[in-house]
């Protein structure tokens, strides 16, 4: 890769990798572990750095994308993957706000996201710039769908060599997905965690880029946009209270730094904001842990309709424990039953349809709502992190059919009254 | 108990840079006391002051996590596959 003819027109502000226990550091390499204690590695930066390049005029001028946060961001140059990612709508809500009892409900849509409409884009175009920055030419990843999607899509606009490892049993809309771009799809006979350990192993012998394991680091900090853009979108302000699913841990505890660095640099005033995240119940070691009080995690093994987020073995679970308890939020978990009906519940409400992860978290936010647990009056940003388009075989059989009739008006209006009929007798059923 | 270990590239100095490594080994705990003699400092990456396994390391035996088994006393058979992973996830 020839620097010489990439121009760098702004000052990186990244400056090693630490690890998270110990604080052992480490050169800004493709590393993601920490020799002495195995934890994880973050991306450290030069803040004042930052605050010196940062406005808020200069990022409202800024790309209409998550590179409008470069400066909080790990590259090294201006040569960035952008092709329009971030930026999402945060809506302001009005119907599932009525429904669930709250009065300043907002919901941050990244099921629209682009190019492959989850949260995943954000974090994928971090880690392939600095792929491409540190001269790999194979990327890859291991995937419960939405990442593997991202990656393939990026890459092919990158021009990178892809190779993409999920488990064989992912849902078919995502499969179809990837290998629209054209990487090497490898299917694994076994769960998510499975195909990670596999790809621990592969990445020994093979010098690739893994987006989620040896550039960790600098993927996971993409995530921090969703922070920066929900408090660019209030009006430069922090929320009182977020609602995120929980998978590893990553995108919750960096939605929390993001908010933290936009403090540190003065761009928006320091106050508190509650953190509570969302699981199902088929996966849920982080929230068992929170229940129960613990400061460990247990694994689980997954078994639950919300693949994209079943992970039996969160990396960052014990700092989204930390998150969780030091902001006052909770950790609840629902079933299956209840993330189709958070999924009908946005869907019938808010025109916004989500995939599993996305009903997870709707049916997580009722879950606190009913409980007492969120003030009407707080302003609560709540989480889509994917499209249902992605996960049809989760919803297909609880939504009804289309009514079939003739070509003839009598046989449309003697559907109109059966369908009507059939609103009244739902209409009963629904406590008051 | 003849098994197969496989070690992640961050302990890969401590086996002379294999990755693969055969020992003779009852237990998972009895195993990490094995490759200490073999690969002397190896258990001081693993484990932490009180001889526990570090909280960021995972152990597999046949694609299993012990945790889910016996931990360090998960007994092991002849060729088992014992996989050493750190702690990442996510996607």
């Amino acid at each position: 890769m020839t620097q010489a003819t990439v121009t760098q027109k702004f000052t990186p502000t990244f400056t090693k990798l630490v690890s998270k226990e110990g604080g052992v550091e480490y050169p800004l390499e493709a590393l993601y572990v920490c020799e002495e204690t195995f934890s994880p590695l973050e991306v450290a930066y030069d803040y004042e750095a930052i605050r010196q390049q940062v406005t808020r005029e200069k990022i409202q001028a800024g790309p209409n994308s998550i590179w409008r946060y470069k400066a909080f961001l790990p590259v090294a140059t201006d040569n960035v993957i952008d092709v329009g990612t971030g930026m999402t709508p945060l809506i302001k809500s009005n119907r599932l706000a009525r429904r669930l009892g709250l009065k300043n409900l907002y919901i941050k849509n990244d099921a629209v996201n682009m190019p492959t409409l989850s949260f995943k884009d954000r974090v994928v175009s971090v880690a392939l710039t600095r792929a491409r920055e540190l001269g790999f030419t194979t990327v890859s990843c291991s995937s419960t769908g939405n990442l593997a999607n991202s990656t393939a899509a990026l890459a092919a606009h990158a021009g990178l060599d892809c190779c993409v490892f999920i488990p064989a049993d992912l849902e078919a809309g995502k499969v179809l997905g990837t290998l629209i771009y054209n990487p090497t799809v490898i299917a694994v006979k076994g769960n998510y965690d499975q195909v990670n350990r596999l790809c621990s192993e592969v990445g020994n012998t093979h010098n690739w880029g893994f987006v989620n394991i040896n550039l960790r680091p600098y993927y996971s900090e993409g995530s921090k946009t969703l922070g920066f853009e929900v408090a660019e979108q209030l009006g430069w302000r922090l929320p009182d209270h977020v609602v995120a699913p929980l998978a590893s841990g990553s995108l919750y505890t960096k939605i929390y730094k993001g908010f933290q660095e936009f403090i540190k640099v003065g761009l928006v005033e320091d106050k508190a904001v509650r953190f509570s995240g969302a699981q199902a119940e088929g996966c849920s070691p982080i929230a068992q842990a929170f229940k129960e009080q613990r400061d460990f995690i247990t694994p689980v093994k997954p078994n639950t309709i919300a693949k994209s987020i079943a992970i039996g073995n969160p990396a960052d679970g014990v700092y989204a424990l930390d998150v969780a308890r030091k902001t006052g939020g909770h950790i609840e978990s629902v079933n299956d039953a209840e993330i189709i009906e958070g999924m009908k519940l946005l869907a019938e409400t808010e025109g916004i349809f989500t995939e599993t992860a996305g009903g997870t978290t709707i049916a997580v936010l009722k879950k606190l709502v009913e409980s007492g647990k969120i003030d009407p009056e707080e302003t609560t940003v709540v989480y889509i992190t994917g499209n249902g388009l992605k996960t049809q075989e989760a919803i297909q059989g609880y939504i009804g059919e289309p009514l079939v009739i003739e070509p003839k008006l009598d046989s449309f209006e003697l559907a109109l009254e059966r369908s009507r009929t059939l609103e009244r007798l739902e209409w009963q059923q629904v406590l008051v | 108990m003849s098994v197969v270990v496989l070690i992640p590239p961050a302990l890969q100095k401590f086996t002379n840079n294999q990755a693969k490594f055969e020992c003779d080994a009852e237990s998972v705990g009895d195993l990490i006391g094995v490759l200490e003699d073999k690969c002397p400092g190896i258990k001081s990456r693993i484990c932490n002051e009180s001889g526990q396994i570090r909280q960021f390391i995972n152990f597999y035996v046949n694609s299993e996590d012990i945790r889910l088994l016996s931990r360090e006393q998960t007994k092991l058979q002849s060729g088992d596959e014992v996989s050493i992973v750190p702690a990442v996830a996510g996607g």
